[in-house]
């Protein structure tokens, strides 16, 4: 029976010996832990979060006073100026994207090829990278005070009259956010360009440079093109990460000052946790899923347009 | 071969170094400001090196006055490590399994694993608050070791390093009757020791740097970890800057010290991962 099962077997997974219910058995004992903690921490509560995204129901009130409304919190979502003002800046907080990915591509060409010491310069612009953010947002709320800030100290010495108030200002509040974010992830796309640097076979740049071109022109019609696999990967994980954040903003800003850094995080935080609407947060949860998956779908349509392999 | 010094690779190494500063200068201020009196924090120009220190002072207040960081500190190490531990084991299992072992339904449930990357992990947050409190793992620290312990991040990239591994080898160890654990733990397990210990390293990193999980899985203080801290130290001492920098700079030292030490195994699993999670 034993060998039965085997031969059968053996058909099936490449001519592998060592298979049947043994193998099974050993398989699913090695994956088990990682399987079923999965499935209770991810594949359970977003089966159960789409059920209560259909409820009015505040968890501190028990079971009991859940009601079913349907899409009511769907509806009410989008008609929900807040809700809406959060997708909008989160819509602007992409901008930080375009800006780290010029910044980091140039620095990685430079460090790449023209500087010495290339490993003591990863090191720097990757500091702020691994760094807590919780502490980083702590000192920039003092590095940003509005009168008494070393920056805007700093550029009143230069002759700025009425310089930016940043966090305090409704309308600096979302640049500032994304000043520092683009500070924090340089080091992180400065690293992977510059492994994607590494892929661009010399001749290319040595053609080019009998030709006569200029390093700005090898920049931009051989660099360029040559990373965009790696330009590709950093916007699909950096779009999708853009939704994540939520750290440096209920550090830095709270969502404040008048709501104008809030995004769906945060305030599906604020709606879940503080204001108790277990609810309408599992319907914000399930708009934020639906709206990554869209994203990650379109991205992966999309890039075989522009991405040289 | 003796290089040559390029003169112009020079001058482009001072200008980024000079610009490298400018980069790392919210640290070193923070790092001044942590040794000043509270009167010189904000005076301008900037006193990079205090006129009076008062780095003790600041220390000792942040270590053990009322947002007490020893204590924060044990508990950020405490769950830390242990969920590096946990982490590691159960991604090196399931990795394993997942390379090496021809089980039914493996490619399925691979997908299924991966899958539950591409969800947001803040999109289960209420309903992973409610599943903690109803199991009673709501405000401990055996409940925030678990969140981060089951990773999609760490079962592929140690998977990729596992299919590495030549089968020849563990065919042969099996035909001289050793199992699935005896190959695991004898073999496989120390041929990837590199692997594990980029994975290893930036699990630390990440999980000594959440700050979200804490905030809504944690309600006692005497259980809050370092970034709680921080953040609550803040609320507290809002306008005492001079102890909010050295709370800041204690929050970081370890990240450089594990930084520093395996620089090359984080860049290397950055580069190799291509994601945070």
């Amino acid at each position: 029976m034993k060998i039965k099962l085997r031969t059968k077997k053996k058909k099936k997974l490449n001519g592998d010996p060592f298979s049947g219910w043994k193998e099974n058995l050993a398989g699913y004992i090695f994956i088990a832990p990682m399987f079923i903690g999965t499935s209770i921490l991810v594949l359970f509560p977003i089966i159960s979060s789409f059920i209560l995204s259909f409820t009015d129901w505040n968890f501190v009130s028990g079971y009991k006073n859940a009601s079913f409304v349907g899409i009511d919190n769907f509806k009410r979502l989008f008609g929900d100026p807040l809700f809406l003002k959060s997708l909008k800046n989160n819509i602007i907080i992409l901008l930080a994207i375009p800006i780290t990915l010029f910044i980091s591509l140039s620095l990685a060409a430079i460090i790449n090829k023209y500087v010495y010491l290339k490993d003591f310069f990863k090191v720097i612009y990757f500091m702020p990278f691994i760094s807590s953010i919780v502490a980083v947002a702590v000192v920039f709320q003092v590095l940003f005070h509005p009168t008494d800030g070393p920056i805007n100290q700093f550029l009143m010495s230069l002759g700025v009259e009425n310089p930016p108030k940043w966090i305090a200002d409704v309308s600096f509040s979302l640049p500032s956010v994304i000043l520092i974010m683009v500070w924090t992830s340089i080091g992180f796309y400065l690293i992977i360009y510059l492994a994607g640097l590494q892929n661009i076979p010399k001749e290319l740049y040595e053609a080019a440079q009998i030709d006569g071109a200029t390093g700005w022109y090898q920049f931009i019609k051989i660099t360029v093109p040559l990373v965009s696999p790696t330009t590709f990967l950093l916007l699909v994980t950096g779009i999708i990460s853009s939704f994540k954040i939520f750290d440096l903003i209920i550090v830095l800003t709270n969502g404040g000052p008048a709501n104008s850094t809030i995004t769906p995080v945060v305030y599906l935080y604020q709606q879940a946790f503080i204001e108790l609407r277990t609810g309408y947060a599992s319907a914000i949860a399930l708009v934020m899923f639906v709206i990554i998956l869209i994203i990650t779908y379109i991205q992966f349509v999309g890039q075989k347009k522009w991405v040289n392999y | 071969m003796v290089q040559r010094l390029d003169v112009r690779k020079l001058v482009v190494t001072i200008i980024m170094a000079i610009l490298g500063i400018v980069f790392l200068m919210p640290f070193a201020w923070m790092i001044s400001a942590s040794f000043k009196v509270e009167g010189d924090v904000l005076t301008f120009p900037i006193q990079w090196i205090p006129n009076t220190w008062n780095a003790v002072e600041n220390y000792k207040e942040v270590w053990t006055g009322s947002m007490p960081f020893l204590l924060l500190y044990w508990n950020s190490i405490k769950v830390t490590v242990f969920t590096t531990l946990t982490s590691v084991m159960i991604s090196s299992l399931a990795a394993y399994g997942f390379a090496k072992i021809n089980f039914r339904g493996r490619e399925l449930l691979f997908v299924i694993v991966l899958a539950t990357f591409m969800i947001p992990p803040q999109t289960l947050l209420v309903t992973q608050f409610l599943l903690y409190r109803w199991i009673g793992l709501y405000d401990t620290h055996l409940g925030l070791i678990l969140l981060n312990s089951f990773s999609v991040f760490g079962t592929f990239m140690l998977r990729q390093f596992y299919l590495g591994i030549s089968n020849e080898i563990i065919e042969s160890a099996r035909m001289d009757g050793a199992g699935h654990f005896r190959i695991f733990f004898h073999i496989a397990l120390p041929l990837v020791r590199p692997a594990i210990a980029t994975y290893a390293i930036l699990r630390f990193i990440w999980t000594w740097n959440d700050f979200q999980y804490p905030l809504i899985f944690l309600r006692t203080e005497s259980l809050y970890t370092i970034q709680l801290g921080v953040q609550s130290f803040a609320d507290q001492h809002g306008s005492i800057y001079s102890l909010m920098m050295a709370a800041s700079v204690s929050a970081i030292i370890p990240l450089l010290i594990i930084f520093i030490i395996g620089q090359k195994h984080v860049i290397e699993g950055i580069q190799l991962g291509g994601v945070k999670g």
